[in-house]
């Protein structure tokens, strides 16, 4: 074991993974934090917690994180490279998992020009391939970035994230396999919508023998009405929602597009419970954490299995 | 080139508010092909400064010098008979060039004209781009002749992004991704191997006060100090 984490015994064990996401209040809300904490635990076996997402500020990171596990969720500490420089992220690092987190996810982060503080400098010392790196040398070879030893390694399953779906496609595998060799343990992908894409994406990541060196997480979400799809097809950089989405959604009456959101979601997840190469599923139900366990029944993957 | 913008007129009126004799000094260099500092510029700020001071009960007076270069000791002597007559300096030169006409003249306060915004190259007249954040390691052998640093947006070194929107940059449509170019480039030459590596955390040499002595100028350095 890299870290002993329960994603990590989940997918060394072969179980199919089954993830969820949590973010941070805009404040110190405690009570937020474990309202939507509450319908996540026995759900799913980690749960992302997302580091400013949309480059909007929000508690930070790691104390959600200790929230989570306080909670009885095992998190997914969120990193990203655009709010802090490599001494910052090393400490960070080092204080998190002397507090118990055992999994990271290393991001590039969204551009600070679309959050609520566009006037800020983003400080991108490094990019998310060199964070997967420099994890993972802290983890195997007990050094930070600089070389120098640490006392008492910080151990971390190591996520990273991939899009099939952005441009350049053909290029898109070669940077999957550059986090693969940075370190990447597992990954999760931007969320799914285009299944034909996806299909030939883990095609090739199958035959390149990616998906033997690494654990792929398919990402869904759940629409949650035509407004949030075509708003996700139009504004929202690196998405790619086919029209057969909109069209499903636009065919149901309006109190009915919900359900059919999951219903979409729930077929998705039949088809990477059986597809080559994907060995679990990371729920991205945004701001709509009581739904998940609806969804994790209707999708087959209850009960989470003990490891 | 450095390339600098004219700040709004009502800030540069603010910062010199109160001195009675002022002389704007010009920069013929970067500054003057990029339309912003040069000496007809020079001229058609002070003609707008001297209009808006004539509501004034006692207006203050303007004068105009244009040098070669403010980022030369050399050419800042060339006013040196003439900046005893003001009570302040408005350079209308880059950070640099302002910098340097203060430490030249420090009796006199310096204020700036214009905000310096990059290092950019001239794409057609009244057109610049940038093109370079010196940050002191270049990787442009690596990436195709493409900044990753300057044109992406995160200054990935290992990218695109997933926020690529078809060719463009996620921050806005009408900027093109960086990592599409460099990508797209170095397809069409066959050096893709190049990016197929992973590029290691970069050695951001801008992050303080650079000082550059070419190799035989040691002492005439030393003796200067």
């Amino acid at each position: 074991m890299k870290s002993g984490s329960t994603l990590e015994k989940i997918l060394t064990a072969g179980h199919f993974a089954f993830t969820g996401e949590l973010g941070p209040p805009r404040g110190s809300n405690i009570e937020a934090i474990k309202k939507k904490a509450a319908p996540l635990k026995g759900m799913v076996d980690s749960v992302n917690i997302t580091d400013n997402q949309t480059a909007v500020v929000r508690m930070s990171s790691w104390a959600a994180s200790l929230f989570a596990i306080s909670e009885g969720l095992e998190p997914n500490y969120q990193m990203v490279c655009r709010d802090r420089n490599r001494l910052a992220m090393q400490g960070d690092i080092l204080g998190a998992y002397a507090h118990g987190i055992r999994n990271m996810l290393c991001l590039s982060g969204d551009h600070q020009q679309f959050g609520d503080h566009p006037q800020s400098k983003g400080v991108f010392d490094i990019d998310s391939t060199q964070l997967i790196q420099m994890v993972k040398n802290m983890r195997d070879e007990g050094t930070f970035l600089n070389g120098q030893e640490i006392d008492d390694a910080p151990k971390m399953f190591i996520g990273a994230a991939a899009n099939p779906f952005a441009e350049p496609f053909e290029w898109r595998i070669f940077r999957l396999a550059k986090k693969i060799q940075a370190g990447a343990d597992f990954i999760q992908t931007q969320c799914v919508f285009n299944m034909e894409k996806m299909r030939e994406w883990i095609k090739r990541a199958n035959d390149m023998g990616l998906t033997e060196k690494t654990y792929i997480l398919a990402g869904v979400t759940p629409m949650k009405s035509l407004g949030m799809a075509r708003y996700m097809k139009a504004k929202v950089p690196g998405m790619d929602v086919p029209d057969n989405i909109i069209d499903r959604l636009k065919g149901v009456d309006k109190k009915k597009q919900s359900d059919e959101g999951i219903k979409i979601a729930c077929e998705q997840i039949e088809e990477f419970k059986e597809m080559k190469g994907v060995a679990g599923v990371h729920l991205m139900a945004i701001e709509w954490e009581h739904k998940v366990p609806e969804i994790a029944e209707r999708a087959g993957v209850l009960p989470r299995p003990q490891v | 080139m450095i390339v600098a913008e004219r700040k709004p007129f009502d800030e540069i009126k603010e910062l010199i508010h109160g001195y009675k004799k002022v002389l704007v000094v010009g920069c013929g260099t970067c500054v003057a092909v990029c339309l912003t500092g040069g000496e007809k510029e020079v001229s058609v700020l002070s003609a707008e400064l001297k209009l808006s001071n004539k509501t004034e009960s006692a207006p203050a007076t303007f004068g105009e010098a244009t040098v070669q270069r403010q980022c030369d000791f050399e050419f800042l002597d060339e006013i040196k008979d003439i900046v005893g007559e003001y009570d302040a300096l408005l350079s209308m030169a880059c950070g640099a060039g302002i910098q340097f006409l203060a430490e030249r003249y420090p009796e006199i306060p310096v204020f700036p004209a214009v905000n310096t915004t990059f290092i950019g190259v001239n794409k057609d007249v009244g057109w610049y781009e940038e093109r370079c954040k010196a940050c002191g390691t270049c990787v442009l052998g690596m990436t195709g002749g493409i900044c990753p640093v300057t044109m992406c947006a995160k200054s990935l070194f290992n990218g695109p992004c997933g926020g690529t929107n078809h060719e463009s940059c996620e921050i806005n449509s009408d900027q093109p991704c960086a990592w599409h170019m460099i990508y797209t480039r170095l397809a069409k030459q066959g050096r893709l191997d190049n990016i197929i590596k992973i590029c290691p955390a970069n050695d951001w040499r801008n992050q303080k006060p650079q000082t550059l002595v070419q190799p035989g100028y040691e002492e005439r350095k030393a003796s200067a100090e």
